[in-house]
């Protein structure tokens, strides 16, 4: 049990998707504009994780060594088509918000990189914890992110206005804020771990 | 005999120059624009021209303490971005968008990428695009000329972008400066003679200022009018913020190419940008994005202009 919660917490923080291991960004990137995009890309990439983590950890012994990146792709699409299919049949407008980044969860680098790098190496139960971390750690660092894009970009937060006081500044809402957050999230997160090491 | 012979490594001739002391005279060389941007726009001019000083030395200080870098403040380096980002935005803007601007250009144009001489963009000019993208609404409302009730007036520029026709203004109010535009930027009686300072003092070269007006002129007069060789040239070198930016920003040291070869090709590149900006762009004024887009290019410049070295085959390009 303790080993699971590590491979839990290791997705959330040391092996943090988005700030240690970059993977991922072109969502990160499109989607955090505001905090709800955020949050419903951060849930739908984790079900596709845990998913296929699962899935690929069942059938690992099964799939010849050379077409393995295909049979992965195959398993995360299928997870990736009911996301897809459950978010427009019950929430239109986020998927609507998301647009094209729904589908391409199917090519998100972290989903394929923990199939292959964790998930065809592991047994069922870590595999499943390993996708929940890394999920959970994604949706974490696209929160932190978007909350802070929406936060100065327009001045509110969950879409409600938080204050009048200071003039939105619309960079953050743009495509380059999104790279300057991200740049100086990734600046304090390697201070704070070269600070602990 | 021993203590009569000093043996020392070269070089052995020094002259006196020291980056703060180049800084220093370049920001000497501004103060008759800067004093011109007051008379015509008033003492409201001279509050952004020090908000924006200020707020860079603060935060040059503030960032090199974070980064327990050695405090350099007072090298002329973060005076000259504040000093040449106030001469980049309009009079009436409200005071806390200088100290903004000037807080973005030092923290993520310069001290971010390592400080002095690390940077590879203007800081200032970033400092610019940043307010610009944030809040265009106050750097596109210019106030009117030696007008002191804070009448607001389009640039020639603007007007013409807006109705497709030059303005009918004259062109000696247009080197004096009597025309809504940037503080500093307006006056260029008063640029050329900072400028022509700095060419006395050796600090600047011909090289990119010169082929960048004179590469943007030809290109406004081959296709800015209405039909091939009948742009109104002149006009488009004394608007907006050309010779301010020609001058004193795309000439500096750090990110621009370091060969008389690279600077050309540089000059060239600013000048053609700016006219294709100006004249199809989606913006009225080109001048800051031009010279940040070749700043951009700068490191494959210096690249294949290198310099053949005397008495040695022709350079290898090395990985």
């Amino acid at each position: 049990m303790k080993k699971l919660f590590r491979e839990f917490f290791k997705g959330v923080i040391k092996e943090n998707p988005t700030f240690v291991l970059a993977l991922g960004l072109c969502p990160t990137l499109a989607v955090s504009t505001s905090v709800v995009n955020a949050v419903g890309m951060g849930a739908a990439a984790t079900f596709v994780l845990m998913g296929s983590n699962a899935m690929v950890a069942m059938i690992k012994n099964n799939i010849p060594a050379k077409i393995r990146i295909p049979c992965f792709i195959v398993v995360i699409a299928t997870f990736v088509t009911i996301v897809e299919m459950v978010l427009k049949a019950y929430t239109p407008g986020l998927n609507r918000a998301l647009g094209i980044y729904v589908p391409l969860i199917a090519v998100n680098c972290i989903v394929l990189g923990r199939a292959e790098a964790y998930a065809s190496k592991n047994t069922l139960m870590n595999s499943l914890f390993d996708g929940l971390g890394m999920g959970a750690g994604f949706t974490l660092a696209l929160t932190l992110i978007s909350s802070i894009r929406e936060y100065f970009g327009s001045g509110k937060i969950f879409g409600y206005a938080l204050s009048h006081k200071f003039e939105p500044v619309s960079i953050f809402g743009m495509p380059s804020g999104a790279l300057l957050v991200i740049g100086i999230l990734l600046i304090l997160f390697n201070r704070l771990k070269g600070r602990k090491s | 005999m021993k203590n009569k012979l000093t043996v020392n490594i070269s070089p052995h001739l020094h002259n006196n120059e020291s980056v703060s002391k180049i800084m220093w005279i370049v920001g000497i060389s501004l103060i008759p624009a800067g004093a011109a941007g007051v008379i015509i726009f008033g003492l409201n001019a001279l509050t952004v021209m020090i908000l924006g000083i200020l707020s860079a030395l603060v935060t040059e200080w503030l960032m090199q303490l974070l980064a327990k870098r050695r405090i350099t403040i007072l090298d002329g380096s973060a005076f000259l971005t504040g000093l040449l980002l106030a001469y980049n935005l309009p009079p009436g803007v409200p005071l806390w968008l200088p100290a903004a601007g000037s807080f973005f250009a030092i923290a993520i144009g310069k001290q971010v990428f390592g400080g002095l001489g690390q940077n590879i963009f203007n800081p200032a000019l970033v400092g610019r695009v940043f307010l610009m993208a944030s809040w265009p609404k106050y750097m596109t409302t210019f106030t009117k000329p030696l007008n002191f009730d804070a009448v607001t007036s389009a640039t020639p520029l603007a007007v013409l972008r807006e109705s497709g026709v030059i303005e009918n203004i004259s062109y000696l109010d247009l080197f004096l400066g009597r025309r809504g535009g940037c503080i500093g930027e307006v006056c260029i009686l008063a640029l050329v003679a900072g400028a022509l300072f700095l060419f006395w003092k050796g600090y600047i070269s011909w090289h990119i200022p010169v082929t960048y007006t004179a590469v943007f002129a030809a290109f406004v007069y081959a296709f800015g009018g209405d039909g091939l060789f009948r742009g109104d040239w002149f006009f488009h070198i004394l608007t907006g913020g050309l010779i301010l930016g020609a001058f004193f920003m795309a000439t500096d040291y750090v990110t621009s190419p370091l060969t008389r070869k690279g600077q050309v090709i540089f000059g060239a590149g600013c000048g053609i940008l700016t006219a294709v900006i100006r004249l199809w762009g989606g913006y009225p004024e080109g001048v800051s994005y031009a010279i940040l887009m070749m700043n951009a290019a700068t490191p494959i410049i210096d690249r294949f202009t290198r310099n053949r070295i005397y008495g040695t085959m022709i350079p290898v390009n090395r990985k």
